[in-house]
């Protein structure tokens, strides 16, 4: 099954296309190993906006997201990201863009269980190639009321502070872009409302330009920019 | 962080596997560090108590037996051999030194040992204090013997009939210590040595008076036990004296003993064995041939006999190394199952540090540091193991392990190390080549 979605609703508005941007990705195809492939409509984020891509399960929004965030090479296309052609860079490369530039957050936190908090947001530190920054560390754990929690394992956290955790580790970078796949799946009214504030403020504090993927409607009304994938 | 910190936090995130690798490290180290100690020390000592032994010469019966009584003091002598027959061979010119040895009693499985003042100089013993015996039934103790049972200068022992401590105690005739050996860390340290004489007289022979008169002329004019000393006896018992017969390729040499016939004075008796140190290589063909030929005795070469017991030890080492191996592959095999199942319940863990910008080559670095950090720690704690057991082992058998020595480190060990490190390697590898090619997207995505 081909899923065109260039013809889907695209309310990205012209205006948004302005010089500064983050994103662009031209002729994507890709095609699973069974077979079925997917085209995505081309698509142009300007630095610092907040997008939505918005569709139902199986539409492909994990997929563009794993291609933007250049964890998953298209069979064609050019995906940029500032600038930079990333699925022509070395693997190398790739992987030290990617910590450098992208912060990644999921629906399930995934912290690494053998490490506490803070040595968590130091692997984020050193994998990307910058220096362990330890006052950094406590500023943004700080900012995300994760302070008593710096030496704690995930093992003993909720799964609010779990969340906070992931989102701290995925800022501790100051990236250029923050992409959240399903961040609210399996949360109430009141927690998905604390989680999206938190990406929102978290991406305005940074500077970042906000991706989240999500097939959840209660996000709608908290962002402006909606790319719809179906 | 760096790798090795983050594969020493994954280690003790999974304790109970992880030890399992560790322990059966250990282990498998510790047997191949307790083998490889013990065949060292194993030869150390026998080349150590050999040293300068060039023969032995005792009554027919297994050269084996004979090395191993005469020389490492571990077995029942072959018999007698008569001592006008062991003279004759003393004073042949192919040989250096002779060491009568006159064996029967022990004093709690230490062997009273009946020798001459050429004992002192074969082993190059010398005293820690008091004075060698000038007296029948005066001896002189090893260091490891006074210390074992905590004998000083004076003390009276009693000997015991045979070579265990069980045999009939010699009650009549009691020892007087007069001196203590410094450590020589051979056979002497475990030895009580007295004079040919005394071992006599405490089998009951009385008879031959000359033989204390003489042995006690001997020591009191020999009490400093000096080579020079030695040379004096020589010269004052008249005996061929190396430069008289003929030989002139030892001009600079101590003048050493041959003094059989000087400390006992009869060619009546029998002794147990002699140990013969020869005066040139050229002897090392012909002397034995002369001894087993022409003579009732046999010679012995500890060379030879060392070399066949060792190989005839070797066979039980190859067996429990075999053992030891055998474990170490359940280590890497334990090290292999521990990761590779530690990597399914990581996979989330391994494709998130891809997302924060991990390498494949980090990934495949940080498991490899784990097969090899567990096993290094095993290797490690192996070689505790093995130096402890030794340890434990020689304490309670003898009393006499020392930690010290239990300390020394060879460098054989160090290979060890090597080997534990290559296992866990080579056990890691194939779960770092599943975390190098771990999908992230298809581990993130749940496919």
């Amino acid at each position: 099954m081909a899923i065109n979605a260039k013809n889907l609703l695209n309310r990205i508005t012209m205006q948004d296309y302005n010089t500064n941007t983050v994103i662009r990705l031209s002729g994507i195809k890709y095609r699973y190993r069974g077979g079925e492939s997917l085209d995505f409509a081309d698509l142009e984020i300007p630095s610092g906006q907040h997008t939505l891509m918005l569709g139902d399960s199986g539409s492909g929004k994990t997929t563009l997201l794993h291609i933007l965030s250049g964890l998953l090479q298209p069979n064609e296309g050019t995906v940029q990201v500032a600038g930079e052609d990333i699925y022509a860079l070395s693997a190398r490369k790739l992987d030290a863009f990617r910590g450098q530039r992208i912060g990644l957050i999921f629906q399930e936190a995934h912290l690494v269980k053998s490490l506490t908090v803070k040595e968590n947001l130091q692997i984020a530190q050193g994998f990307a190639g910058a220096k362990v920054n330890n006052d950094r560390i406590l500023e943004v754990l700080t900012l995300l009321n994760l302070g008593d929690k710096i030496y704690s394992y995930p093992s003993k956290l909720s799964r609010g502070q779990m969340q906070r955790a992931a989102i701290a580790r995925a800022v501790i970078n100051r990236p250029a872009i923050l992409v959240a796949d399903e961040p609210t799946a399996s949360l109430d009214d009141r927690n998905t409302e604390r989680v999206l504030d938190l990406l929102i403020t978290q991406a305005e504090q940074h500077g970042a330009t906000l991706i989240i993927a999500t097939h959840d409607k209660r996000v709608k009304s908290r962002i402006e920019h909606i790319y719809q994938v179906s | 962080m760096k790798v090795l910190q983050i594969a020493w936090k994954n280690i003790r995130q999974n304790p109970a596997t992880s030890i399992l690798g560790i322990l059966l490290t250990a282990f498998g180290t510790g047997i191949l560090c307790v083998l490889l100690l013990t065949s060292h020390q194993l030869e150390e000592q026998l080349d150590n108590n050999s040293r300068g032994i060039d023969l032995v010469v005792g009554a027919k019966g297994s050269p084996i037996q004979l090395i191993l009584s005469s020389i490492y003091h571990m077995d029942n002598p072959t018999g007698n051999i008569s001592l006008a027959e062991a003279e004759k061979l003393a004073a042949n010119p192919m040989v250096k030194l002779a060491v009568p040895l006159s064996l029967g009693d022990n004093y709690r499985d230490h062997r009273i040992v009946g020798t001459d003042s050429t004992f002192l100089q074969l082993y190059g013993l010398e005293l820690a204090e008091g004075r060698i015996w000038q007296e029948d039934f005066e001896a002189v103790i090893g260091a490891e013997v006074a210390q074992k049972h905590r004998l000083h200068i004076g003390d009276k022992i009693y000997g015991a009939h045979g070579l265990s401590s069980e045999g009939h105690a010699h009650d009549e005739h009691p020892y007087t210590i007069t001196g203590i050996f410094k450590p020589a860390h051979h056979i002497a340290d475990r030895l009580v040595v007295a004079n040919l004489a005394s071992v006599w007289r405490m089998h009951g022979d009385e008879g031959d008076e000359d033989v204390h008169e003489h042995g006690d002329e001997h020591y009191d004019e020999n009490h400093s036990h000096d080579l020079a000393g030695v040379e004096e006896h020589e010269h004052h018992h008249g005996e061929q004296h190396p430069q008289e017969d003929g030989s002139s390729d030892h001009q600079d040499e101590p003048q050493l003993v041959k003094s059989i016939v000087g400390d006992v004075g009869t060619s009546e008796r029998e002794i147990t064995s002699m140990l013969i140190q020869y005066r040139n290589p050229a002897a090392i063909g012909m002397f034995p041939r002369l001894v087993n030929q022409q003579t009732a005795m046999q010679a012995a070469s500890p060379a030879m006999e060392s070399a066949r017991l060792f190989s005839l030890l070797g066979i039980g080492i190859d067996s429990l190394q075999v053992l030891a191996y055998v474990i170490m592959l359940m280590a890497a095999l334990s090290v292999f199952i521990s990761l590779y199942n530690a990597l399914k319940s990581r996979k989330y863990d391994l494709a998130i540090m891809r997302t924060l910008g991990a390498s494949q080559g980090k990934l495949f670095g940080i498991v490899i540091a784990e097969g090899i950090l567990l096993t290094f720690v095993g290797a490690l704690l192996g070689i505790i193991i093995g130096h402890t057991a030794l340890y434990l082992i020689g304490a309670s058998t003898d009393g006499t392990a020392t930690l010290l020595e239990t300390l020394v480190l060879l460098p054989q060990e160090g290979w060890l190390v090597v080997i534990g490190v290559a296992i866990g390697f080579v056990a890691a590898v194939i779960p770092a080549i599943k975390a190098y090619k771990t999908s992230i997207s298809q581990t993130l995505s749940g496919n």
